[in-house]
């Protein structure tokens, strides 16, 4: 194929990193009163963005680039999801941002950068390729972390953040070097050739595999990797943890597949072990741990730990049918953690956060629409039927079941149940507590009703799982 | 043979000059001897023909990071006694550390994982350039992954400003602008005053 036909299959990349570079020099151009031109900016190149993927969908896969790049229908259907996922997440940091006073151009920059990488992620075709994107999305979370420059607890978290995600990083890249010793080759295709040509010496093999599925634990938050999440979250900027909670973890699920799945399928045996342990260690410390937070967004953060235990039995099933019920998972769960940071930040107000379990006492006097959407959201992440989020757990424990682990899913069904406590205090905190004050919420018309088209979202999919469930299928190709 | 002979030179070279690296008091010293370092690595990678790398080592880490790095020691007033002072007393820990690693690695390159086939470093003709395989490697089959690196070192060109660049607080500077475009009426006002009579 010549290049510029290989080119083609590219232009939602393209597309996205010239309006990056254009929104920079814009925003360096237009000065401080612009910001909002910055963003409307950044919302439209994402829906270009996410309109040129679906508009070169090749339909099936294709390879080029010297194999560096991969399109198919689970590519195609990920990056789209990190597109349309990043809208409602910079609209929320966007109302946030004005609100506490941080607004700054870099926010939506920095954030344009880290979906480009996790566009290349979501289509690498190397382990080379695969690193880059995730060390573009890196380098770009880092910065955002410690954008607010006079928060101390920001700066911490941004330097633990860094410290630790360098040495991920470190880890990887030795466990990618190990496996190209091994095989001699970085495209995930051929590693997947050798990996099953190869019958001796697959000790080395192995040993590249641990430090490379400790790479993909970090970058997902699964216990004993997890030590980032809670400080990063609670220290970051609420608009900031939003972006980080929701559409990083699709980028994850996504190197996950990429390395795991397309990479190294005949290593599946060894590989499911190892996320067995991580799968059970993040539900018992996740559901666990959160339920002593008095921090809301800490609390999340252990949450979404208890969440990856649960989208990694979807991937440990090692079948096509479970790689589906994990991508249903990742994307039923950005969507709920989007909804609970979005409550957060509309509880506060300038200078101060609402970031304690206690900001929510009496939220149903105060404002009992918005007490609904809490309690939809809510219900959802502990996984009470009719909500999405159960339909995302049922999958999920489904597979791993027919993959014949019916011990893991009972050790799931067990921790979601002791996970429900917390997200059921919330409820209790809204609907039967006195509020600490009674000052009605305050907030635009555009927030609430995004907000609320989130949270009714989780319902409505939720009355109909098989819509979502269709697409994910698909993408992988059932 | 001649090869072989400069290798043994640059190589001890080398190994004079990292040891210097970490152990002369001066830290300007220390400095100098890592540009000595730098030399000879590059004269190594010259014999591997590999003269690409080599005279990017010279020109990018010699001409420029190293510049960089005295011009930091020379300006920071680094108390050396200071940062020396409880050295010995972290010698027991530092001992066994590298000694557990010295073991562990002897242990793995002699466990037989590592022996593969000894590979020599073919010998090319003399119109062979290596720059030039480099390049067409790095446009054609690595083009991709060249281009996210580039976009990489621009995330961290803005992260970088992002994250320092603050105007002084108590900045006075003028700003030229308003100054030229100041109109007379801004500064100068005419007041009509009765004059006062003598009493």
């Amino acid at each position: 194929m010549a290049l510029s036909a290989e080119l083609y299959y590219l232009i939602p990349e393209i597309i996205l990193l010239s309006g990056a570079c254009l929104v920079l020099v814009l925003d360096a151009v237009l000065g401080k009163e612009q910001w909002s031109f910055t963003y409307t900016l950044t919302q439209l190149l994402l829906l270009a963005t996410a309109g040129a993927i679906l508009f070169v969908d090749p339909g099936q896969a294709v390879t080029v680039l010297g194999g560096n790049f991969i399109l198919d229908p689970l590519g195609v259907l990920l990056k789209v999801s990190i597109c349309l996922v990043a809208l409602p997440v910079f609209f929320y940091g966007h109302d946030y941002n004005l609100e506490h006073g941080l607004h700054k151009g870099e926010y939506y920059i920095l954030g344009l950068f880290a979906i480009l990488g996790m566009l290349v992620m979501a289509s690498a075709g190397t382990l080379l390729t695969v690193y880059l994107g995730l060390e573009l999305l890196s380098l770009s979370l880092y910065a955002m972390v410690a954008m607010n420059r006079d928060s101390r607890m920001a700066s911490e978290a941004a330097m633990k953040y860094f410290v630790l995600g360098a040495l991920a990083s470190g880890m990887l890249l030795y466990g990618i070097s190990m496996l190209y010793g091994a095989t001699g080759t970085l495209q995930l295709a051929g590693l997947a050739n050798a990996i099953a040509g190869q019958t001796d010496n697959t000790l080395i093999l192995t040993f590249g595999l641990i430090f490379v599925i400790v790479g993909i634990a970090f970058k997902l938050g699964a216990v004993p990797f997890h030590m980032w999440v809670p400080d990063v979250y609670e220290g970051a900027p609420t608009s900031v943890t939003l972006f980080i909670s929701s559409v990083p973890k699709i980028a994850a699920f996504a190197m996950a597949m990429r390395v795991l799945v397309d990479g190294m399928q005949p290593l599946a045996g060894d590989w499911q072990g190892m996320l067995i342990i991580l799968s059970v260690l993040s539900m018992i410390a996740g559901n666990v741990i959160a339920i002593a937070q008095t921090n809301i967004k800490r609390m999340f953060a252990y949450s979404t730990i208890s969440h990856v235990g649960f989208l990694l039995l979807g991937i440990i099933a090692a079948r096509p049918a479970g790689y589906a019920a994990a991508m249903f998972y990742v994307l039923v769960y950005s969507l709920m953690s989007m909804g609970g940071f979005a409550m957060v930040i509309l509880l506060g107000r300038k200078g101060k956060e609402a970031d304690l379990l206690e900001d929510f006492k009496g939220l149903s006097e105060r404002s009992p629409w918005f007490a609904f959407v809490m309690l939809i959201l809510m219900f959802s992440m502990a996984g009470v039927p009719p909500f999405l989020g159960f339909w995302a757990k049922w999958f999920v424990i489904m597979e791993v079941i027919r993959a014949g682990f019916p011990m893991l899913a009972g050790i799931a069904v067990f921790f979601s149940v002791i996970g429900a406590y917390y997200y059921i205090r919330i409820i209790k905190l809204m609907y039967f507590d006195k509020p600490l004050e009674m000052k009605a919420i305050k907030s635009s018309r555009q927030m609430r009703t995004v907000l609320s088209l989130n949270a009714l979202s989780l319902l409505i999919l939720g009355l109909w799982p098989p819509l979502l469930m269709a697409l994910c299928l698909k993408a992988i190709g059932l | 043979m001649i090869e072989q002979t400069l290798f043994y030179i640059a190589a001890a070279v080398l190994v004079f000059a990292a040891s210097a690296v970490i152990t002369v008091r001066n830290p300007v010293v220390a400095a100098l001897t890592l540009v000595l370092c730098f030399f000879c690595n590059a004269a190594i990678w010259l014999l591997l023909e590999a003269e690409f790398l080599a005279i990017v080592l010279v020109l990018v880490y010699v001409g420029a990071v190293m510049v960089l790095f005295l011009f930091v020691v020379m300006m920071l007033d680094i108390n050396i006694a200071e940062l020396r002072k409880g050295f010995s007393g972290f010698l027991p820990i530092g001992v066994t550390v590298a000694l557990i690693m010295v073991i562990s690695m002897v242990l793995v390159l002699a466990s037989g994982y590592f022996a593969g086939p000894e590979y020599v470093p073919l010998k090319h003709a003399a119109e062979y350039s290596n720059t030039r395989e480099l390049g067409l490697l790095l446009y054609s089959e690595y083009l991709y992954p060249f281009e996210i690196a580039g976009a990489i070192l621009l995330v961290a060109i803005v992260a970088a400003i992002a994250l320092t660049h603050r105007r002084a607080k108590n900045n006075k500077s003028p700003a030229p602008g308003t100054q030229v475009a100041v109109k007379r009426e801004d500064r100068i006002r005419l007041v009509k005053m009765k004059t006062e009579q003598q009493s």
